[in-house]
């Protein structure tokens, strides 16, 4: 399962995909949010929390159909299945490395992004730390639709549609707690609540991700 | 996962049996395509399997590693024994061919993987590439990953296609060295190759007919 | 006899053909009473006028969207542990009947909501969880589409099915704590002190079934479809094994 992890993060480095792809991605949407909205920095203040978690939530999403697709086209996964690996932890390595080597240079890159939409001050904290326990449920949640769409030739549009919709709860919570903290109010429940989605998503994802996989495996 | 037989001569009879296959049946994206496979493979054997293109041959090797579920019949194999290679190489054309070996010598748990690529010839390529080896190289590749398993059951998919008469020898030889280690191998070739103890088994005469295998509920005469 | 011998195709076709005119026929009067009752026959709101009576598409097809929603899970999971092929046809065919529901209770929402809220659009939490329930049965019947094999798209389906009730039984809640709503409570419920007034409550009731009536037609006419399809390509594919 280390393993399986460790090459993981070693291919996300060796193709040069994986990491840089995701950042660079992640900072040309928060450029054009001022493109879009006009530079008013107080409007900016406003949206900055909902943008960063949207821009962080798609740019996590560019990658995950790499989670599965290339070792299922060279044969890996075949051979993984029959390997001494249960299928959870094959599905659960794979998401923690995707993870590693998307959600947290994420999570890094977010506050000097909140700068340049002038994020109240109040906010960095809730920011990173929002990002840092929330983009786990988005590497787990994605995985598992990668898993669905492992068979489907050019799946990347298909994967978004199923993945979207069940982003939206840690969505909702994720920018919650960054709001709430840029207006003074208490984020602590909602960050609580997002860490709670978080940690029943890195649970439950790798057994319907593994189950997924068995199926397009056949 | 252990499919024991209930037989009359009990486990100490059946451990010398490595595999052993009872009117096994195999269906390819529903349909019955094989069917009253029956055959026992003791340790040290090798298995080829012969018959025309589409006629199931990966599709029971599939059966046997357990990638495809069991439709009929009885099969009895160590599944914590099997290392399958499929037609597609599994190698990652960004890791050199040492990392290549060293990820699966971690997920196999096993060790010592320089022993092996000497074995393969493959010394003087460790710290190549994937993407730079050559067809019959990536190969061999492949094959040095069933060795790293340690596993004592091969099913082999075709090993032997696009490559030339040298590394077909190769192949050859590191399976018979395999069986005669004691180990088992089952593999679908078109070439004859030169191992010892190696039966055949012609798929052709296994094709299902459609009075073998379950029916298909919809094509139940009683419809509508 | 069990239940279960309706999963065959062959049983399901026979005893589905006998039941399908009864039900269309019963599910015509059904809505023609409901709503002549509702639209015509019903007084106007002291407070919403004669508006209120949209209430008789809204409420029924809000119902059917999530309580179809529903029944595809039930015939996925029954799909996933029987693997009966009815089942996993009848999920299938359901999904574009919830999807329509959905679309008419947003619509009618809208509607009623310009006279009510001024607005045919606010992101409540109601609205907002249907429009979440939209985009459900648009990824579910995207992902049918999408696979070529049909015993992996309906394996794959009734995953998805399974987890993505999850989710938005999730995302319901999560609406609830990022929006606070326009929408009224609940127009049924047991409780007789909050639900709507009896004038409204009878026909409501008989809408409700001509529309589950109406549900249960279309899904018998597309799972026979369906079935005939499957039945189809088996034949082609014994066609050309000969």
């Amino acid at each position: 399962m280390i393993a399986l992890f460790k090459r993981d993060i070693m291919l996300a480095f060796r193709s040069g995909g994986g990491f840089g792809l995701a950042l660079s991605f992640f900072l040309i949407v928060v450029m054009f949010v001022p493109f879009g909205v006009g530079a008013d920095l107080a409007l900016l203040a406003i949206i900055a929390p909902g943008i960063l978690w949207i821009g962080a939530l798609l740019a996590c999403l560019l990658s995950l159909d790499r989670i599965f697709q290339l070792d299922f086209e060279d044969g890996t996964l075949d051979v993984l299945a029959t390997s001494p690996l249960p299928g959870e932890a094959i599905t659960g390595a794979k998401a923690a490395a995707h993870w590693v080597t998307t959600g947290l240079p994420l999570t890094l890159a977010a506050a000097p992004l909140g700068y340049l939409l002038n994020l109240p001050s109040e906010a960095y904290f809730w920011l990173v730390a929002s990002l840092l326990t929330g983009t786990p449920a988005l590497s787990f949640i994605g995985s598992f639709g990668a898993a669905i769409t492992v068979g489907v030739k050019r799946g990347g549009l298909l994967l978004s549609l199923l993945v979207l919709p069940l982003y939206i709860p840690t969505l909702i919570f994720g920018a919650q707690t960054v709001t709430r903290a840029a207006t003074g109010q208490d984020p602590l429940s909602t960050w609580a609540m997002m860490t709670g989605l978080s940690l029943f998503a890195v649970a439950a994802m790798p057994l319907a991700a593994a189950l997924a996989l068995r199926v397009n495996l056949r | 996962m252990l499919h024991r037989l209930p037989t009359p001569e009990g486990l100490g009879y059946l451990k010398r049996m490595n595999i052993r296959t009872t009117s096994l049946g195999c269906t390819r994206n529903g349909r019955a395509i094989l069917s009253g496979i029956s055959f026992d493979l003791a340790d040290g054997t090798c298995l080829v399997l012969r018959g025309s293109n589409g006629v199931g041959k990966t599709t029971l090797l599939k059966t046997l590693a357990g990638l495809l579920p069991l439709q009929q019949g009885s099969l009895q194999i160590d599944r914590d024994q099997v290392a399958y290679a499929g037609h597609l190489d599994a190698v990652k054309a960004q890791l050199t061919v040492e990392e290549n070996l060293q990820f699966w010598a971690g997920i196999y748990g096993t060790g010592d993987i320089r022993t092996v690529l000497k074995k393969l010839d493959l010394s003087a390529l460790a710290d190549r590439p994937a993407h730079a080896l050559s067809a019959g190289q990536k190969r061999r590749l492949g094959l040095a990953r069933l060795l790293v398993s340690k596993r004592s059951i091969w099913l082999l998919d075709e090993p032997t296609a696009s490559l030339d008469s040298q590394s077909t020898a190769l192949v050859a030889r590191v399976i018979s060295d395999h069986c005669a280690a004691g180990g088992t191998a089952i593999l679908s070739t078109h070439l004859e190759l030169p191992i010892r103890k190696v039966l055949t088994l012609d798929l052709g005469k296994f094709t299902s007919k459609s009075a073998d295998s379950e029916p298909d509920p919809f094509l139940d005469e009683a419809f509508a | 006899m069990s239940v279960w011998k309706y999963a065959n195709p062959a049983k399901f076709m026979s005893l589905s053909g006998r039941v399908l005119p009864v039900l269309t026929v019963l599910s015509g009067a059904f809505l023609l009473v409901g709503l002549v009752w509702g639209f015509f026959f019903t007084p106007d709101d002291y407070k919403q006028g004669s508006t209120v009576k949209i209430i008789f598409l809204h409420v029924p097809s809000a119902f059917l969207a999530i309580n179809i929603w529903i029944m595809m899970l039930v015939t996925s999971l029954i799909w996933f542990i029987r693997r009966h092929h009815v089942s996993a046809l009848a999920a299938k065919a359901a999904a574009p009947i919830g999807i329509t529901m959905t679309l008419i209770a947003l619509f009618t929402g809208a509607i009623w909501g310009k006279p009510m809220w001024g607005t045919y659009w606010a992101w409540d939490p109601r609205l907002t969880s249907f429009m979440i329930l939209f985009v459900f049965y648009l990824g579910y019947m995207a992902l049918w589409t999408a696979i070529e094999d049909r015993d992996t798209a309906a394996d794959l389906t009734s995953i998805l099915c399974m987890v993505g009730s999850v989710f938005a039984l999730l995302s319901r809640y999560a609406v609830n704590f990022w929006n606070q709503g326009l929408h009224q409570g609940a127009s049924l419920s047991v409780d007789a002190e909050t639900h709507v007034d009896n004038a409204f409550y009878l026909p409501l009731l008989v809408c409700i079934a001509g529309f589950v009536l109406l549900f249960v037609s279309l899904v018998l006419l597309r799972t026979r479809t369906e079935i005939r399809l499957r039945r189809l390509s088996a034949l082609q594919v014994r066609g050309s094994a000969t």
